[in-house]
């Protein structure tokens, strides 16, 4: 069952050119049809997750590599399903109408849905392994639809840097996992669980926890890897609102909050998050008041909404564990309605600018009034669940031990910026005269301004009756974060204190700054100057930087020179011999040992050594080549003189076809010329006899080691009994080793290949004409 | 090349060489050749032709493109490793017929096998003799 609610995404993605084809019109209907019945599913398993058990299904997958497919639905990730489904729902309802008549529909629908079962994958996922890899479709599907417009080379690069961050910080996230599973000998998160002791206790913690958090991190962009999620902004507005405020980013905080009951609790965990989260909330708040962009105003907000949610973890008291669950929905809620009222207003003006947009009510009524609602939630006025994330938000730092304070006027900062930005995201644009050049502006469709309505209806239902999600949803998704069984409350009122206080003052001094402080291009002009010290410039100019030196190095190394790669193979191999004969070379010869040289052996090394040295002083290119043959054949007789004839014939036979095909070339090349100097010549021999030399001790050494005999006896022994065959070299070659064999045959046609196009097929540019 | 002792030499050796190469590959299980060996030794045999007659006179001989060789091989070298899947063994078990075959010998799924080798072989060594001589 789970599995096919899980992979039905990915299910409708595959299909996506088959009913594209059949129903073009359809389509977008289709496709809104499931995640609205995954939704309607996931509402059906409240009760069941409320009262506290969880569900499990177990699929196998690959278990010997312990990867199985285990489905857990517990409080967390009911209502990130939850979130993942309905604002999906709203989402792919929105885009019926937003992208209606675009060439890429189809395409648009199958990157949507193969996100959201990707994105279901990861936060039901109770093997890790199988979370990770969940985690990384995430991210490729989300580089299919930043770049979703892909001739404009913006989005391509957007799509690229997203890419390359959240890529990155997945694979640091696999180590992770893969260092978690060495320790507690599993992939289950639930098993891994009860091993929490000796995992705090291991002297891997800190590995664990530096890419559990880079993982996390890059994910949800953190500091210093925040700038990626603006850049994502070049996306269709569905697709921000879903990937890039709602869901996709959330990863990251889902992750931190899972693992908070394994690797939580402890000073490194609590101070990274709280400083990382810290330092992301404001500074984003911060950058979002220069933004004229309406998206940049929501893309930064967002960023530092992250940013509060890492705080919250890493303050990691149980009011801020608390908070982070309520957080998350507020945060889901209102950002997500910003971002569909931002599209509305995209679509139907043509411009984001927050400073040219004025008065839209009187043309868009409906969408004003969500507007509003998002607003205010965000502000957190009462009445609105953004009233009670921040109460307990408040109420979380306030209360915690000494710095208290300074965490207080970090967290009221933040509040602060952020209700400017909401207010301008969904007050300023709607309030005030409606200049002349919008009031050709037609009023939106109902497929477009339903989804932030009903979004607002949920913050305001939410928010004024909050008994109805505080045991249903928040209750489990408390205890699973904090693992603990305490009983939560959420109340309107808490009576006047100093957490009241500060929440007034927040909406004063908000609004105030809000009547105050116009955005305007010159004020994000000037932010620009500090571009030059950002993370995204230091991270690109090290890419750069990078790219660089692998040039250099390129050519340096690999110059296209055979006799260069020859000889930086053999100088690397002397030195590694030198290095390891310096260390000290025990040489033991037993005279006695060694067998009778005879006459013919004698005669064999004679002839290989005049015709060495015949290949070197010959000014003939035939006669060397030659030559050379003749020592690959006196090499042949040894390997008869020692009984191994069936290596001497193939020898024979590759000498043969050497000396032929170097006939075949080099006769037809002028007279043989000395092109090199004594000094390079000096510096070759030099270096040949020395590898040579250190070949021979490295021989000679060998015979110290006991040979072992055990395996070629068997061989030699069952050759015939088990494969029916007298010569062991062959029957190793086609039946023990066969595998081998036919890789090998594999091998040696894709060389065959290789030489045919590399000669044939003229690859090279400047060689064309 | 224009020598005519080597010339003629090479008409017969041709054919000749093309026999030993196969017997060399059929008398592989059980005394010193096999599938590699002989398909080196068939290379060699047109790779001496060609010397004396030329890349094109070769070509004529040889009728069909060298390249087509190597996935007749490969394939042949697949099936005969999948025939136990048939009869339900493990992948690369050898089969034989119970009696020996005239001629030849014994008969078994790694005669298959040697054969694909050798024509994989073959292929490869005709295919790069060519391209090469044809460049210069």
């Amino acid at each position: 069952m789970m599995l096919l609610i899980v992979l039905s995404g990915f299910l409708f993605s595959a299909l996506t050119r088959p009913i594209g084809s059949i129903f073009k019109q359809a389509l977008p209907w289709v496709f809104t049809a499931l995640p609205v019945l995954l939704f309607i599913y996931f509402c059906s398993q409240i009760g069941v997750v409320s009262s506290g058990d969880s569900l499990t299904w177990t699929y196998k997958w690959v278990p010997s590599l312990g990867l199985d497919l285990v489905f857990e639905l517990n409080g967390l990730s009911l209502l990130f399903a939850l979130l993942i489904t309905g604002i999906g729902s709203l989402v792919f309802f929105y885009s019926t109408y937003y992208l209606k008549g675009h060439a890429y529909m189809d395409r648009f629908y199958g990157y949507l849905s193969m996100f959201m079962a990707s994105m279901l994958g990861v936060v039901l996922s109770d093997n890790l392994l199988a979370l990770f890899i969940f985690w990384e479709l995430t991210s490729i599907s989300s580089f299919f639809l930043i770049g979703f417009n892909n001739e404009d080379p913006k989005s391509r690069k957007s799509a690229l840097t997203a890419l390359s961050i959240t890529g990155l910080g997945g694979l640091v996230l696999l180590g992770g996992i893969i260092l978690l599973s060495s320790i507690g000998g599993t992939y289950s998160f639930s098993e891994l669980l009860s091993q929490r002791n000796s995992i705090l206790s291991s002297s891997s913690y800190c590995w664990i926890l530096v890419f559990v958090f880079i993982g996390s991190f890059t994910k949800s962009a953190q500091f210093p890897f925040h700038f990626w999620l603006p850049g994502a902004m070049k996306a269709p507005t569905p697709v921000s609102t879903y990937l890039h405020s709602a869901t996709m980013v959330k990863a990251g905080i889902f992750l931190l909050a899972k693992m908070t009951p394994l690797l939580g609790g402890t000073p490194a965990w609590n101070h990274t998050l709280m400083i990382v989260g810290g330092i992301t909330m404001v500074y984003a708040a911060i950058h979002s008041l220069f933004r004229v962009d309406l998206k940049g105003i929501l893309a930064y907000s967002t960023i530092s909404a992250l940013g509060i949610l890492v705080f919250l973890i890493g303050v990691g008291t149980e009011k801020a564990l608390l908070a982070v669950g309520i957080f998350i929905l507020t945060h889901a809620l209102y950002k997500a309605a910003l971002f569909l009222i931002t599209g509305i207003i995209d679509y139907q003006t043509g411009s984001r600018d927050v400073s040219q947009l004025k008065g839209l009510q009187h043309v868009m009524k409906p969408v004003a009034i969500a507007g509003f609602i998002a607003a205010l939630s965000s502000a957190g006025f009462p009445l609105f669940l953004g009233f009670l994330s921040k109460e307990i938000m408040y109420e979380a730092t306030f209360k915690y031990a000494e710095i208290g304070i300074l965490l207080t006027a970090a967290i009221v900062l933040t509040k602060i910026f952020l209700l400017v930005a909401g207010f301008w995201a969904g007050i300023s644009p709607f309030t005030g005269e409606l200049p002349e050049n919008l009031k050709a502006t037609k009023k939106p469709s109902p497929i477009l301004w339903v989804p932030p309505l009903l979004l607002g209806v949920g913050s305001v239902l939410f928010g004024v009756f909050p008994a109805l999600i505080e045991q249903s949803l928040i209750q489990p998704v408390f205890a699973n974060i904090s693992g603990l069984d305490t009983s939560i409350y959420l109340a309107l009122w808490h009576g006047f204190n100093t957490v009241l206080l500060l929440s007034i003052l927040t909406l004063i001094i908000g609004t105030a700054i809000y009547f105050q402080w116009k955005p305007s291009e010159g004020k994000f002009a000037r932010t620009l100057r500090f571009e030059k010290i950002s993370p995204q410039t230091l991270l690109e100019g090290f890419a750069v930087g990078f790219h660089t030196f692998a040039g250099v190095w390129t050519r340096a190394v690999q110059n296209g020179y055979l006799r260069n790669y020859v000889l930086s193979i053999l100088a690397f191999l002397t030195v590694i011999m030198g290095y390891r004969f310096y260390e000290g070379v025990s040489i033991y010869l037993d005279w006695n040992q060694l067998s009778e040289i005879t006459p013919s052996e004698v005669i064999v090394v004679t002839l290989m050594v005049i015709s060495i040295i015949f290949a070197i002083v010959s000014t003939s290119r035939t006669a060397s080549i030659v030559a050379l043959g003749v020592v690959g054949f006196a090499n042949c007789l040894f390997f008869l003189f020692y009984s191994a004839p069936d290596l001497a014939m193939t020898q024979f036979s590759i000498d043969t076809l050497t000396v032929l095909l170097f006939m075949l070339v080099l006769f037809k090349l002028p007279k043989n010329k000395i092109f090199s100097s004594k000094r390079i010549r000096i510096r070759d021999a030099v270096l040949s006899v020395l590898f040579g030399l250190l070949i021979a001790i490295l021989t000679l050494e060998v015979f110290e080691e006991p040979s072992v005999t055990d395996i070629s006896k068997y061989y030699a022994d069952n050759a015939y009994l088990l494969a029916k065959g007298r010569n062991v070299v062959n029957v190793i070659l086609v039946d023990y080793r066969g595998m081998d064999t036919l890789v090998e045959t594999t091998v040696l046609i894709i060389a065959a290949i290789g030489v045919f196009s590399l000669i044939k097929l003229n690859l090279n540019p400047s060689k064309e004409q | 090349m224009k020598s005519l002792i080597f010339r003629t030499a090479s008409i017969y050796l041709l054919p000749l060489l093309l026999l030993f190469s196969i017997f060399i590959l059929l008398r592989g299980h059980y005394l010193p050749g096999g599938g590699f060996v002989g398909g080196l030794m068939a290379g060699v045999a047109f790779l001496i032709h060609s010397f004396a007659f030329g890349l094109k006179e070769t070509r004529n001989i040889i009728k069909i493109n060298p390249g087509f060789l190597m996935p007749i091989g490969l394939t042949i070298c697949v099936l005969a490793a999948l025939a136990p899947w048939i009869v339900s063994l493990p992948l690369m078990t050898g089969l034989w017929f119970e009696e020996p075959f005239k001629f030849v010998g014994m008969v078994g799924s790694a005669l298959f096998f040697d054969i694909g080798v050798y024509l994989v072989v073959v292929g490869s060594t005709l295919i790069i003799m060519f391209t090469i001589a044809d460049t210069v």
